[in-house]
């Protein structure tokens, strides 16, 4: 199925990435011309198949629900751009 | 010193054992070979003075007879593996100066060992490429060159700098990973030797995330020898990967050199595309026959949805990309571009952080999980996905491996495919459908095409069963007799 522009703008929005208006139509042939070439899929016959999600045969490990770690707070707020007090700063979401 | 730099990773390993050198003089000779080699822009990051630290310490095992496995052999470690301290950003803006306060497993279990970290190797951002070019550092450039001109080829991809230092003897080997054949594609591109392990046998654990079904860590090496003992260390169960296996280790090295007689091989005929150089249609050919003279029986077998792995693994790993690559919101690590609203920063910031390979892939993921679509696309590509998974179970009921191509060409010119995403995409034709099957696979250097280049076989195994191909891909290292080493034009 073809991508517009429009398409384009909206799916970046989801993936909140900036695209300048003049970027919308080239990236919605590129993104068309893949999505072409992955339709081949529908010459597939998957009636009945499972869907396969994991690579290997999955049942996910439990453990203890217990706390294992913690107190590094100094380690988590080392890389980041913008911290305060032991908190990370963010832009102001609520007036 | 050059002499040290051409060790393999097992002579080293029976030379400092033996006291022939130290590490600390190992580490030094490669210290110096990395920065006589920037051209390659193999590595992003040096460390020379952690590998020296790193191998006195060595040195002082070894003397109190307490060396590890690695004890002492100076490696290469990929950029998308946590290294505690040492920037670690996948080659991408957006975590600009990022430095992990922690350790990835797998590189955790090398410094076990005793192995000596040299520097991060370049990469394609976020290991999204075949050619290196989409780093944020700028492309690697092959140390193999064509008889035919100077022109700069490209080492492959996602981990080109791991196997362009290998090749250049810039490090005894590397880490490697691979969600689509970014460690088999570039071993070929450069002659050396490359091993994707089956998925879960190797923690995922500190790896920066690209697609996590199908990201697998794993060796790049001189020698089919080297890559079974490195890949030794690198394995391992860890609760901290749900997806990790809890199974034994196998010593990986035992199986080289094992006899291979009586072992059934398939040769998947769907693997025969059209417009195969006919160097590598007669490399292929080559390898049968060796393998028949180690023993082998040859059996054509048939694989017949392998067209369809590509575009599956296109909607597949951009779809987890998307959602893994969500935590860069230059709120917490990396970078952030202010502004106005929250969504001006998250905006703004994934726009400069992120290449342009990497946005294609994450508008594309987006785009398949959006609502409407994700019946049609991504549900779809999981129910393709399990007609390739058994394609090869069915294939295994008959067969004990399966020998192909690694790749359909030798190495290219960088900027050659740049233009073109679908025929860079091409490149991993018979690299991918292991990593959606979760299979092992090891790319061997075979031959040289006209040009001079190396071209690479590709066996591929059952689940767990990397001993197996490791003894044919010793038959067929043996047999190829490459010894071929790019000419130092650096």
């Amino acid at each position: 199925m073809a991508i517009d522009a429009a398409t384009v703008k909206k799916v970046a929005n989801l993936a909140r990435i900036r695209e300048p208006d003049d970027r919308l139509e080239p990236l919605a042939q590129e993104l068309s011309g893949i999505m072409a070439w992955i339709e081949q899929l529908n010459e597939v016959d998957t009636d009945g198949v499972e869907p396969m999600t994991s690579a290997v045969a999955a049942k996910l490990p439990m453990r203890e629900d217990v706390v294992t770690d913690g107190g590094s707070v100094e380690k988590i707020l080392a890389n980041a751009p913008k911290a305060d007090k032991g908190f990370f700063v963010v832009p102001k979401v609520v007036e | 010193m050059s002499k040290l730099t051409g060790l393999t990773l097992k002579g080293a390993i029976d030379g400092l054992r033996a006291k022939s050198f130290s590490s600390v003089e190992l580490a030094k000779a490669y210290v110096e070979a990395i920065e006589q080699a920037r051209p390659l822009n193999a590595f992003v990051v040096e460390t020379p003075d952690q590998a020296l630290a790193m191998a006195a310490a060595s040195d002082a095992r070894i003397a109190s007879g307490e060396a590890g496995p690695l004890e002492g052999v100076p490696l290469g470690i990929k950029d998308l593996f946590c290294t505690e301290g040492v920037r670690t950003t996948a080659c991408s803006n957006i975590l600009g100066d990022f430095k992990p306060t922690y350790e990835s497993t797998v590189t955790s279990h090398l410094w076990r060992d005793g192995a000596v970290m040299l520097g991060k190797l370049n990469m394609d951002e976020f290991a999204m490429g075949s050619s290196n070019e989409s780093s944020a550092f700028g492309p690697v450039t092959n140390p193999w060159r064509s008889k035919a001109s100077n022109r700069a080829l490209t080492p492959g991809g996602s981990s080109g700098g791991s196997a362009s230092a290998v090749a250049a003897d810039l490090c005894l080997a590397a880490t490697g990973t691979d969600t689509g054949g970014s460690i088999r594609q570039p071993a070929a591109f450069t002659g050396t030797v490359g091993v994707k392990p089956t998925y879960g046998r190797c923690s995922r654990w500190g790896i920066v995330a690209f697609a996590s079904s199908l990201d697998q860590a794993g060796p790049i090496a001189k020698s089919v020898d080297d890559a079974a003992i490195l890949l030794r260390s690198m394995c391992g169960h860890d609760l901290k990967d749900s997806t990790s296996l809890d199974v034994a280790v196998p010593d990986f090295p035992s199986f080289v050199g094992q006899s291979v007689k009586g072992l059934r091989i398939g040769v998947p005929k769907e693997y025969r595309v059209e417009g195969m150089p006919a160097e590598i249609e007669q490399l292929w050919t080559d390898g049968i026959a060796w393998l028949k003279e180690a023993g082998c029986e040859i059996v054509e077998v048939s694989l017949p949805h392998t067209k369809y792995a590509l575009p599956a693994y296109y909607i597949i790993a951009p779809a987890e990309a998307s959602s893994n690559l969500a935590r860069y919101d230059g709120m917490r690590y990396g970078l952030r571009v202010d502004g106005e609203a929250l969504d001006d920063v998250y905006k703004d910031t994934r726009a400069k952080g992120f290449g342009q390979e990497v946005k294609r892939r994450v508008l594309i993921g987006t785009y398949v999980l959006s609502a409407g679509y994700y019946d049609a696309y991504y549900l779809k590509a999981q129910k393709v996905r399990r007609r390739i998974a058994d394609d090869f179970t069915q294939a295994f009921e008959t067969v004990d491996a399966l020998l192909t191509p690694t790749a359909p060409s030798a190495a290219f010119g960088l900027g050659e495919n740049v233009a073109d995403p679908v025929a860079m995409y091409l490149n991993d034709i018979f690299t991918v459908t292991v990593n959606l099957a979760g299979l092992p696979g090891i790319s061997v250097p075979a031959g040289l095409d006209a040009q001079g280049l190396p071209l690479g076989l590709q066996l591929i195994g059952r689940p767990l069963d990397e001993g197996t191909i490791f003894s044919l891909a010793g038959a067929l290292e043996k047999a190829a007799n490459f010894t071929g080493k790019p000419e130092r034009w650096w």
